[in-house]
């Protein structure tokens, strides 16, 4: 039961690579001769039409933790993680219980474009276009039972694959969780690819969570597990430091990390001399999903 | 020499490298030393430190500043130690550990940050950056008396002065561990380094010194 929900954004949107990466140049150039504060902004800066990030953008700046924590980390050591053949475990709360494969899983669904704007907890943004599927078409071949209240993922742990797990930066393997409406909503899906091609193994390949009203760390990587439970579950960051990661950790400009604000953010791709944006509730996606936190005081449930 | 002394290096490699040092002239490290700002700072407009250049710019002047004042502190035990005299320099390296951590500090407040309430802000409710700005607070007298001119006009107090710099490295190295996502190892080398040059200045107990 795909298209669900409609982008606003349709590929005409996404700026050619071609053309991306010209603008870049230019904006260097305008940079060096001191008119960058003007034209390195976003173009248009339109909350509304964000011009994607450049493939290289995407793929060159990532948290992926289990190749190193710094930034270009799992683009230079994520091509060691083997991403066929793979499965999915789904266990808990299901009615059909067991290892889906991915070949399998993908011929029943329905492959769509989705650009999402991406929000990171460290306040910096890119927009994304991912091809993939709702997770809750997923879900629907295992069969939730009525019992289930959340939904746990796990990602895959191969020390020999992945050299960032020889040091316990976090309790490995990385888990994080929904609540069962979060994961049923028809924004959260299940990607398989960028910019038409597959998903790179620094961006969470073959297959990966993206939750687009929540901070990045939410859209776990590289999923092997998902199990349907009736209480909330460990989720890696909150567990390590629950006073600066809540499990929700919805996008929200007005509840600060405790080390920094979460009022802006900056867009990747800016240059040197890039603006902060204001951040928007929600990353922008308000209409959609205020109404999963009707009644929550989004601060203390943060 | 002291009998007890650790001798990594034979004492005429020693005496080599201290004949090398007398000739090599002090401007010599200032501009190599300085070299790498300007450097960064071109890669960061030309897109050599990626994707998002104002973090890697910040983050790579605040560890230069640290590697500079760390450098600073190994001079002392170096000499007494090793014996290897690299006393003219020390001057050199606090300067430009300082003027790393200016460069810091102007990314941080023209390029990071940008807005002059949000920099209050972060000042007074973030722990990190009020460590980092009490570390950059104790530097500022030092650079401002390492002439030879204050030397000379605050006699003793000039090194009573100068013994800030430990509180400064420690403050420094402590920012560097708080501000990282999850346990991380890069930063806590760094703080064992100060922690340990800095307690090779504690007076070292009866039994060390026994065989003096």
């Amino acid at each position: 039961m795909a298209r669900r929900w409609t982008n606003d954004l349709t590929t005409a949107d996404v700026t050619p690579e071609a053309l991306f990466l010209n603008r870049r140049q230019l904006m260097t150039g305008a940079a060096a001769t001191g008119l960058g504060l003007t034209l390195g902004r976003p173009a248009g800066a339109a909350e509304e039409m964000p011009a994607p990030n450049s493939w290289e953008d995407i793929t060159s700046y990532n948290n992926y933790y289990e190749f190193g924590t710094g930034k270009s980390d799992p683009a230079e050591n994520a091509h060691s993680l083997i991403t066929a053949p793979w499965s999915i475990r789904i266990d808990g709360l299901v009615d059909r219980p067991g290892d889906y494969d991915l070949t399998d899983i993908l011929a029943k669904m329905d492959l769509e474009e989705r650009i999402y704007r991406f929000r990171c907890v460290e306040a910096w943004s890119m927009v994304v276009p991912w091809q993939g599927f709702e997770l809750a078409d997923l879900l629907d071949l295992a069969g939730v039972q009525d019992a289930a209240r959340y939904v746990a993922f796990e990602t895959v742990l191969r020390p020999e694959e992945m050299p960032g797990t020889r040091y316990p930066v976090l309790d490995w393997p990385y888990r994080e969780g929904l609540r069962l409406d979060e994961a049923l909503h028809p924004l959260t899906i299940m990607a398989t690819g960028i910019y038409g091609k597959p998903m790179p193994n620094q961006n969470g390949a073959p297959i990966r969570l993206v939750v687009p009203w929540k901070y990045g760390f939410k859209s776990i990587k590289s999923v092997v597990r998902i199990t349907l439970t009736d209480q909330e579950p460990y989720a890696s960051w909150n567990a390590y430091n629950p006073r600066e990661y809540g499990f929700y950790s919805n996008v929200n400009p007005n509840v600060d990390h405790p080390r920094w604000s979460q009022a802006t953010e900056r867009r990747i791709g800016g240059g040197l001399f890039a603006r902060r944006s204001p951040t928007l509730m929600f990353n922008g996606y308000e209409d959609e999903v205020a109404v999963l936190y009707e009644g929550m005081d989004l601060a203390t449930y943060f | 020499m002291k009998a007890w002394t650790w001798r990594p290096i034979s004492d005429v490699s020693v005496a080599a490298l201290n004949r090398a040092a007398r000739r090599l002239p002090t401007w010599v490290v200032y501009l190599l030393g300085a070299l790498p700002g300007p450097v960064v700072f071109y890669q960061g407009l030309t897109g050599g430190l990626g994707p998002e250049p104002i973090k890697a710019l910040e983050h790579a002047l605040g560890l230069y500043a640290l590697q500079f004042l760390l450098a600073g502190l190994a001079i002392s035990p170096l000499r007494r130690l090793a014996g290897l005299n690299l006393i003219r320099f020390r001057r050199a390296l606090g300067l430009l550990a300082f003027y790393y951590v200016s460069l810091h500090l102007l990314v941080w407040l023209l390029l990071d940050v940008q807005v002059p309430a949000a920099i209050w802000a972060d000042l007074v409710k973030r722990p990190y950056i009020t460590v980092g700005m009490a570390g950059f607070l104790l530097l500022l007298p030092l650079a401002l008396t390492s002439n030879s001119f204050s030397i000379r006009r605050l006699g003793r107090r000039w090194r009573q002065l100068h013994r800030a710099v430990y509180a400064a490295v420690l403050l420094g190295a402590l920012h560097f561990v708080m501000l990282r996502k999850g346990l991380q190892i890069e930063p806590l080398i760094y703080f064992s380094l100060a922690v340990g040059l800095l307690a090779l200045r504690l007076p070292l107990p009866r039994v060390c010194r026994k065989a003096e």
